[in-house]
């Protein structure tokens, strides 16, 4: 069985938490405890029936202000596949926690209220799916019940999002009429709307397919940790401890090892449960050199044929999270994997009006949930990847070195030098 | 599928590993909480896979409550034995003695809150500047919204509304001095995925996990271990059942379940047609809709 990752977007009110608990609710991942905790709380519907969306909104202030804040992650499963669900908010305000949400999922479902149509949340959370690397949208369009389960509304609201979806980098795009409410085509079909042909949401998110073979990735690997135990039984062990990011690796590859350029051949790939003749992405391994190099944490050791470009200067596209604004020239920890750098941002080029899709170049105040394109240069040489390329080596983070906090979300978009 | 694909329990323990080894990279004097739980034992698990044959990167803590099942205390020191790893124990009685906590009185009294007073100071006493858990989001929805690297402040709190981005698998563990960082490398897995991994990996549990005869009492309509450490009265009628815990904490707020599932396989097919979630035997998580938001607000882990 595997795992299927996957974010809820949409905008406040269009019942993103209601289509989570119900697919919550109807898979059997919701217990009794649970569901009478649920019914003892005072938010109810008018009529009665129980609130799904309290399900997932765990903190005092959401349930108080009955919004989402910050993204929730729930797990579900089927007897085909296991579901890790980030639920992110829909707020404006709250863009940056939707970036989080989306940085590791293979899909998103976009909810729009059929009695609206295509709005700017639905542009800016499409736009966001896009630029973070997500091949898979699923447009449900919510509500189908408040209007008539009409065919038509549902037929324009999927050509207007065709026409705003054709500028971005997605690969595939479905829609399907719900309404979360009554359950209609979330993990059955549905009477009210014949016209429907497709799959129902859960039929679709159980089959689909959206992992990347290992087999055709350029073999990524970051050294964490070295385990050097310097007992007398294993006084010449000297093991890279790390994570692979992609692509595969075998005993006997030429390597080398970034940013000192030594070279050297993989003695042995192995875990706690044994030696292995080659490992792949995303296993955690310990790889064993012939020769002994100087490796420390946050080196990258990759094949001497497919070594990813080395570069202390790049272009980025970036959603900056922080309150306070990016300042151009300021320095920031430029956080990768598992190393990290001094950096410095070296220029704005534009920014990215994310309801039109067009660049912005008269203003480059970087503000709170801005997306912008900088230029950064690093203090040490950095091995990246195009985040097109590789999601995961295409990926840093800015961290403001006096707050400590985590600025900015950045993904590499060409190498400059 | 070809062979160059992980299966879910596997995906999961490299995300876990991964996780550990950057607790290790990154802090300066981490220690992995350790309650004699299925989920911290899982976590011991999952850190040998990530440092053997190395010595772990950080000592096991223990926030011993003094009210214990005895199976889980002889479970811990067996397990340090083997692993020869260092176990810090520190107790809640002392910070009850030095008038650091306070106990709680009456029927309910439990000491399960007091928990946070003595692993705050240990926290203080020790520099511990990264301390790794084994809560789990699918446990609860104060939980279901925290980070895997989750910043607290001098004073040990959570403020769910300030938390850090996480992004891709890039952990931002840098703090100021006083804060430290609560991390929980099995945030993404359920209570059967841990199961499961039991099994597979063949983990040896405390005993109390099996079905077995004990004395119970009912407490707030939940079946509680008879014990010297609960305030029973004249009303309490101690009865012997066959019973077996889902969860371990303190002995005064963990409730049994009537149950005859005495391996590692009756105990998944129970789990998997239980209509109760795990947290419905923790009488402390029913004290309001937002009991564990508040005790995380407070330091609690």
């Amino acid at each position: 069985m595997n795992i299927l990752r996957f974010i809820t977007a949409g905008s406040v009110d269009d019942g993103k938490s209601t289509l989570i608990g119900r697919l919550l609710y109807d898979s059997n991942a919701v217990m009794e405890d649970q569901l009478e905790a649920i019914k003892a709380s005072s938010r109810k519907n008018d009529d009665g029936t129980i609130d799904l969306a309290i399900l997932t909104d765990g903190l005092k202030a959401e349930r108080e202000q009955g919004i989402t804040i910050d993204v929730a992650y729930k797990y579900f499963n089927t007897d085909k596949r296991k579901f890790i669900i980030a639920d992110a908010p829909g707020h404006i305000q709250y863009t940056r926690n939707m970036v989080t949400g989306a940085s590791n999922v293979d899909l998103a479902i976009i909810l729009i209220d059929a009695r609206k149509g295509v709005i700017e949340q639905t542009k800016r959370h499409s736009y966001i799916t896009s630029l973070l690397g997500i091949k898979n949208i699923v447009v449900c369009i919510n509500k189908m019940d408040l209007v008539g389960y009409s065919e038509q509304v549902f037929n324009d609201i999927v050509s207007a999002y065709k026409s705003f979806a054709s500028k971005l980098k997605v690969k595939e795009i479905i829609f399907i009429p719900i309404s979360a409410i009554n359950g209609d085509n979330i993990v059955s079909g549905s009477t009210h709307m014949p016209w429907y042909k497709g799959k129902y949401l859960l039929d679709y998110l159980e089959n689909v397919e959206v992992f990347t073979d290992a087999k055709q990735e350029s073999p990524r690997f970051t050294v964490q940790w070295i385990i050097r135990p310097q007992t007398r039984e294993l006084h010449d062990y000297r093991g890279y401890a790390g994570r692979i990011i992609s692509g595969v690796y075998k005993k006997g590859d030429k390597i080398i090892v970034q940013p000192s350029c030594i070279t050297s051949t993989i003695k042995k790939i192995e875990t706690f449960d044994g030696e292995f003749e080659e490992a792949f992405a995303p296993m955690s391994v310990t790889i064993h050199l012939e020769d002994n190099i100087d490796i420390s944490r946050g080196d990258m050791i990759t094949p001497v044929s497919q070594q990813p470009p080395v570069t202390r200067e790049i272009e980025a596209d970036i959603c900056w999270m922080d309150s306070k604004p990016l300042e151009v020239g300021s320095k920031y920890l430029f956080r990768h994997n598992s190393s990290g750098v001094k950096s410095i941002v070296k220029e704005v080029l534009y920014k990215t009006n994310v309801n039109t899709l067009e660049k912005v170049e008269n203003d480059i105040t970087v503000n709170l949930n801005d997306i912008s394109r900088i230029i950064i240069r690093t203090a040490n040489p950095v091995a990246v990847d195009e985040y097109d390329k590789n999601r995961v080596n295409g990926g840093f983070i800015l961290v403001d070195e006096k707050s400590n906090l985590t600025v900015a979300a950045g993904m590499i978009a060409a190498n400059v030098e | 599928m070809s062979k160059y694909y992980l299966d879910y329990l596997e995906q999961l323990e490299s995300e876990s590993i991964h996780i550990l080894r950057e607790v290790a990279g990154q802090f300066e004097k981490p220690a992995l909480l350790f309650s004699g739980g299925k989920d911290s034992i899982t976590l011991v698990r999952l850190a040998e896979k990530a440092f053997r044959p190395g010595k772990f990167p950080f000592p096991l803590v223990h926030i011993d409550t003094g009210h214990n099942f005895t199976e889980t205390i002889e479970y811990r020191d067996r397990m340090i034995k083997r692993l020869n790893e260092k176990l810090i124990v520190r107790y809640v009685q002392d910070s009850i003695d030095q008038k650091r906590a306070v106990e709680q009185k009456g029927k309910n009294a439990s000491r399960n809150t007091l928990q946070t007073v003595t692993l705050l100071d240990a926290i203080e006493e020790f520099k511990f500047d990264a301390c790794i858990g084994g809560a789990r989001r699918d446990e609860e929805k104060a939980r279901a919204k925290e980070r895997i690297f989750s910043v607290r402040d001098e004073f040990g709190q959570w403020d769910p509304k300030r938390q850090r981005p996480e992004l891709w698998n890039i952990y931002n563990g840098k703090i100021h001095k006083g804060e430290n960082v609560r991390v929980f490398p099995i945030s993404n897995w359920t209570e059967l995925d841990v199961w499961n991994y039991i099994k597979k990996e063949k983990i040896e549990l405390p005993e109390i996990y099996f079905a077995h005869k004990r004395d119970c009492i009912i407490r707030n309509g939940q079946l509680m271990a008879a014990s010297e450490y609960l305030n029973m009265d004249h009303e309490d009628t101690i009865f012997e059942k066959t019973v077996r815990f889902r969860t371990i904490g303190d002995i005064t707020c963990t409730a049994a379940v009537e149950s005859s599932a005495d391996n590692i396989d009756t105990i998944i097919e129970e789990i998997k047609s239980s209509k109760t979630s795990e947290r419905g035997a923790r009488i402390d998580d029913k004290q309001s809709e937002a009991a564990m938001e508040e005790r995380k607000k407070g330091g609690y882990f």
